[in-house]
């Protein structure tokens, strides 16, 4: 909906370049724009003022020793790319584990933010790398986050303590105090306690996530907030900074498209380090925070990273092995595979948001705006209408077939007749995959070659632990 | 004083706003979220205000970027009236179903209540621990099966007990998914079957930034939005996306929450909003 900051350059730099010299002028236009593209993207006044103050300055500065306007307007932009690195990523970190075990992470946020669903993330993060975590649940206040909890643990085998069953009854304090106690008994080394979502103007429950903390004594209290978040980021962050306060970020809901300005915001005005990012409603659908890539997307440069990721995602899961078993098997591509590329595609979001996350796209906005996605709608339509046989063997699609076909889908014979050719013509593109030209998932989709991702091998079983709880997580595995 | 207030004191007694206060104004209007566009577009009509009627006429640009679609609920003359609530994840979906449903209750229509989020852990059992509390029947199927048989089933239901309304819960999905707009597609169209959907509400989270426009426009073109939630309104956010999202879109704000009890719903009333937008 918004011109992004990488179009705006475009323009902006474009007319830059034609000139000889850059002026002062032009780093003040520059800078009005990338104002406005901030702006648009939720980081707030105060920090876009300072950014582009100090963005001016180092221009100016850089640009006494630039020789042609080509290599000035790129400097401008590395400098805004560097600046914006800098404010999200200056103190990055992992967590700190405590000396003595359990090492307490408290999560805290607004309601609806995403805790509840980030503990569980955040559980089998470290249970994969050997850990043994505990949620606590103690968020006694949404009805049925109790609930909640409990089978997001009960589907990474992770233990949830969970003694009062919520809906507004029970003690928060009391359940993570215990919560603690009885993680330290067991030996488990790591306590995720779940708290209810609580507005920053709300003195009581402020109040109350206070006195969690100082229940629990954290190593960690990360501040949950949706990527979503508008220019109330700056009031929440330090309405919980006061209350509660915090030492580390956490941006969930990235899988959405909003431009994530807020990070920005928060980053610059709490100083508290962005520490991991949440990007899917699946417990897997997590990792560390890399700030080259929330720079990217603030500038809407296009995050090829996390295009490649999601590529990866939605294609090594079921159909690249799939496909790659097929292969082995010397066996051909068929409708069904299709099919599945289809969905595996839809999956991935929305075509033209994925065509606008590569680089260089903000020059073809046209054309990524006027993609067909209802087209991938109606091929899914045709092949659904197919039977098995005729997915597995185009070659039996007669006339009549055809045309029963179309009826079923509701689209015309042509688009049956044109469908199956674009098969046939993937399915020679997959001949040539095998000669290892491009990543199976991609090739029929007729997309350009994407970075190959390697499905992901599973690390090798350890023998079981002594450590109790660590034998009950590698157990229940 | 609200900045509104100090505003129009100002232009009041000396018609001469400095620099700064043009500045402060400004900060208030993003801080609102209503987005760097329409504030400049409002600083523009503000500069031309002139003294006598400065308060009515900032009060009137700022109304006239409200949409003139009428914010009355839609209802079915014919029998059950179906009510869908979408939206992305975590903006109050669920709660908003019950506050609602405990508003028609309380308005003395009969109504039953559809646990259409079969996808979200524990979701179908947050709406029942709402359904007990407000004593609304919650029809539901299974975890993790087909959110639209959930709610054709329950379309059918509403209609043998010829329920005045049918409240339909749906799973959080971000707009950016096609797959999920699809499957949200896909319930409204069987609920058809069987009675048509008078009203689809999206639930804004007045804490949303620009991306609110995003949402509100995919959602529109998917399932036909015909009104905003627009929650958690108590915070310190003053939802301001939600006047961008009228002005851009011609989608009318009809309720607002403010706070997480049943009761917390109320009519949208846009002086109020307004007035709020640079409180
Ligand atoms: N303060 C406040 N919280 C709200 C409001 N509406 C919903 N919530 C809370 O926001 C969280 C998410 O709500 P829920 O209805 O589960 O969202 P859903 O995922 O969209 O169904 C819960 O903790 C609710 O209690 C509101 O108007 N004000
Ligand atoms: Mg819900």
């Amino acid at each position: 909906m918004f011109d992004s900051l990488s179009s705006r350059f475009s323009s902006t730099f474009s007319s830059l370049r034609s000139r000889g010299k850059i002026s002062k002028n032009d780093i003040d236009a520059t800078c009005a724009e990338i104002r406005q593209a901030l702006l648009e993207s939720d980081v707030a006044l105060e920090v876009v003022e300072s950014f582009v103050a100090e963005i001016a300055e180092k221009s100016t500065t850089a640009l006494a020793t630039m020789q042609s306007g080509t290599n000035q307007a790129n400097a401008i932009f590395e400098i805004v790319n560097a600046s914006l690195i800098e404010i999200l990523g200056g103190s990055a970190r992992r967590v700190r584990f405590a000396k003595n075990p359990p090492t307490v992470i408290m999560l805290a946020g607004l309601q609806g933010a995403g805790k509840t669903t980030l503990a569980g993330k955040l559980a089998k993060f470290y249970a994969d790398q050997g850990n043994t975590p505990l949620l606590v649940a103690s968020d006694l206040q949404r009805p049925n986050a109790v609930t909640q909890l409990q089978v997001v643990g009960q589907s990474i085998g992770v233990p949830v303590f969970a003694p009062e069953a919520g809906n507004g009854v029970g003690d928060p304090v009391k359940v993570a105090k215990a919560g603690v106690e009885f993680a330290k008994a067991k030996q488990y080394n790591m306590v995720i306690v779940d708290t209810a979502g609580r507005l920053g103007v709300d003195a009581d429950l402020m109040k109350q996530a206070g006195d969690i903390r100082d229940a629990v004594h954290p190593d960690e209290i990360l501040f949950v907030v949706d990527a979503m978040i508008g220019q109330d980021a700056v009031r929440t962050s330090q309405a919980f900074l006061d209350g509660v306060g915090f030492d580390g970020v956490v941006l969930t809901k990235l899988d959405g498209d909003a431009r994530g300005g807020a990070a920005l915001s928060i980053a610059s005005l709490t100083k508290r380090p962005i520490m991991f990012a949440s990007s899917g409603e699946k417990l897997s659908d997590f990792d560390i925070f890399y700030p080259e890539r929330m720079a990217s997307r603030i500038l809407g440069m296009g995050d090829v990273a996390t295009l490649a990721e999601q590529a990866k995602k939605a294609f090594d899961g079921d159909t690249s092995e799939k496909l790659e078993a097929k292969f082995a098997r010397g066996e051909d591509f068929t409708l069904e595979d299709f099919l599945d590329q289809l969905s595996a595609m839809s999956k991935m979001g929305s075509m033209s948001k994925l065509l606008g996350m590569l680089p260089g796209s903000a020059g073809m906005k046209k054309q990524i705006d006027n993609f067909d996605e209802g087209e991938i709608v109606r091929t899914k339509a045709i092949v659904e209408s197919m039977t098995p046989i005729e997915r597995r063997d185009p070659k039996v699609l007669n006339g009549s077939r055809r045309s029963r076909i179309a009826k079923g889908s509701g689209r015309a014979v042509s688009e049956v007749n044109n469908l199956v050719e674009r098969f046939s013509a993937a399915q020679k593109m997959m001949k040539q995959v095998r000669n290892g030209a491009m990543p199976a998932g991609m090739a029929g989709m007729g997309l350009p070659p994407m970075p190959a991702v390697k499905a992901s091998i599973a690390p090798k079983k350890k023998s079981k632990s002594g450590n109790p709880a660590k034998r009950a997580i590698e157990e229940a595995q | 004083m609200g900045l509104f207030s100090k505003f129009i004191a100002k232009i009041k007694g000396e018609n001469s706003f400095a620099p700064a206060d043009w500045q402060d104004l400004e900060g208030e209007l993003l801080a609102s979220d209503i987005g760097p566009t329409l504030t400049r577009e409002l600083l523009e009509a503000g500069r031309k205000v002139k003294s006598e009627n400065a308060q009515e006429a900032l009060m009137q640009t700022l109304t006239s970027h409200l949409c003139d679609k009428s914010r009355q609920p839609l209802t079915n003359p014919d029998g059950t009236t179906v009510v869908m609530i979408v939206g992305v994840n975590g903006t109050g979906k669920t709660t908003s179903v019950a506050k609602l449903a405990s508003h028609i209750k309380k308005s003395g229509s009969s109504v039953v209540v559809a646990a259409g989020d079969t996808f979200r852990a524990a979701a179908v059992e947050q709406l029942q621990t709402w359904g007990q509390r407000i004593a609304v029947e919650v029809i539901s199927g299974k975890a993790n099966g087909d959110p639209a048989s959930v709610a054709f089933d329950a379309a059918k239901r509403a209609k043998e007990m010829k329920a005045d309304y049918l409240v339909i819960d749906t799973a959080g999905r971000l707009h950016n998914k096609s797959d999920l707009m699809a499957e949200l597609e896909k319930v409204k169209r069987v609920v058809e079957k069987i009675s048509p959907v008078n009203e689809v509400l999206l639930t804004i989270d007045a804490t949303t930034g620009q991306n609110g426009l995003a949402q509100a426009k995919i959602f529109s073109e998917s399932v036909n939005v015909t009104g905003i939630i627009l929650t958690k309104l108590d915070g310190s956010a003053r939802g301001g996306i939600a006047l961008a999202i009228e002005h851009e879109l011609d989608i009318p704000i009809k309720w607002i929450g403010t706070g997480e009890s049943e009761g917390d719903l109320a009519p949208f009333d846009p002086d109020a909003y307004i007035q709020g937008l640079l409180a």
